[in-house]
């Protein structure tokens, strides 16, 4: 079985199971670790649009 | 203050090495999420396991390329590393010959990075099971 995902499919999906891990071992109470969570989770996903972006800008 | 410090570095220095400290981290390494599991903490552990083993196997169905065990260059070994930290995944992978493609195109690649990023995840993983097994973490 080959599957073929798109650049920001592999963003999302990366991101995702990161946040998951490091909002599980980085914090110690079950709200700081869903808080970290989704704060990796948006600046993994921002970090990944901002770089696109300026990829582009720097292309044109 | 520096009584109080030093207290609290011999209190870590001499944290007991329990049999839960030794056989966590090691189930853990075996199967992710697992050293979290096996001290109660379903849901950390279920979390953990979905996350490391759905990155693992996408990395592989995206034809990612497995390390091996080598001493060439410093990419390949530190590739191996990060895939050994997979445990029972890497083990299975190698034992059934997959991961073996050449990288042909993006895609494949991204893959090859999916293996090693799961692997270096569950070793946080295993170093947190570890620091609840010690008590140093809830």
């Amino acid at each position: 079985m080959t599957i073929t995902l798109n650049h920001f499919s592999a963003a999302t999906v990366f991101a995702l199971s990161a946040s998951i891990v490091f909002g599980i071992t980085h914090r110690e109470t079950t709200r700081e670790m869903v808080r970290y969570g989704l704060y990796c989770f948006a600046m993994f996903l921002g970090g990944a649009l901002v770089a696109g972006w300026v990829m582009w800008l720097l292309r044109r | 203050m520096a009584d109080s410090t030093t207290e609290k570095t011999k209190a870590d220095e001499a944290a007991p090495l329990t049999v839960m400290a030794v056989v966590a981290p090691a189930i853990g390494w075996l199967v992710p999420g697992a050293g979290h599991m096996i001290q109660k903490r379903w849901i950390r552990g279920g979390l953990l396991f979905v996350s490391i083993v759905t990155l693992f196997l996408l990395g592989l169905a995206m034809q990612g390329h497995i390390y091996k065990a080598n001493g060439g260059d410093i990419l390949d070994i530190l590739g191996f590393i990060g895939n050994l930290g997979a445990g029972g995944l890497y083990i299975v992978t190698l034992a059934m010959d997959w991961g073996q493609g050449a990288i042909a195109f993006a895609t494949a690649d991204y893959g090859t990075k999916f293996m090693i990023v799961a692997g270096l995840l569950n070793f946080i993983s295993i170093a947190d099971a570890y620091h609840i097994a010690i008590g140093k973490k809830q």
